[in-house]
């Protein structure tokens, strides 16, 4: 397994986990989830790119 | 209409904290006492998932303590209630972290407990009303 495949399913894992605990309707549960979503795995890649470029 | 307010009873009778404790010893339970099949069923999943990942990456199963990081470990981990129990009894996980992905798959356990603890408490809130 990649990293980046545990990041994803990390991401997805939680993700879903936040949704359905912090929401109350199934439409606003779905809505956080993707958003949790999209933030662990858009901020895993800045991350990445910023030790990448400090370690140059 | 009759079968809803006999879920409606069957949801809030017995015991207050039935569901917090079940949704803690197994992931999703408290969920499914109160009728939530669908949520239960993707919390246990997720949880699930996320347990046995963290085992198949050769995570630690922390069992004993040595400094205060490890004492954080280990109530991460006790946070997957039975699943944790099971571990230690079939001797599943690493005492040791030796592969690359180990430390991965010893926050993923960890994670998961933690997880497990934000549902048992949301069942707890569908229970008292506080959460619909």
């Amino acid at each position: 397994m990649t990293h980046f495949a545990a990041v994803v399913l990390f991401a997805l894992f939680a993700s879903i986990v936040f949704g359905i605990t912090q929401r109350n309707t199934p439409q606003r549960m779905l809505r956080y989830g993707i958003y949790c979503f999209l933030l662990f795995v858009g901020s895993a890649i800045v991350l990445s790119w910023i030790m990448y470029l400090i370690a140059r | 209409m009759a079968t809803e307010e006999n879920k409606n009873a069957a949801a809030t009778g017995g015991f207050l904290y039935l569901p917090l404790i079940a949704g803690w010893l197994v992931p999703g339970a408290g969920h499914f006492l109160l009728r939530k099949w669908g949520r239960g069923a993707l919390l246990a999943a997720s949880i699930l998932g996320m347990f046995v990942m963290g085992l198949a990456m050769h995570g630690k199963v922390y069992s004993n303590v040595h400094d205060m990081l490890d004492v954080l470990g280990l109530v991460g981990d006790l946070g997957n209630g039975l699943l944790f129990v099971a571990s230690r009894l079939l001797g599943l996980g690493a005492d040791q972290v030796q592969v690359t992905t180990g430390d991965y798959g010893t926050r993923f356990i960890v994670v998961a407990g933690l997880l497990n603890v934000i549902a048992a408490v949301d069942a707890h809130n569908l229970r008292t009303g506080r959460k619909q």
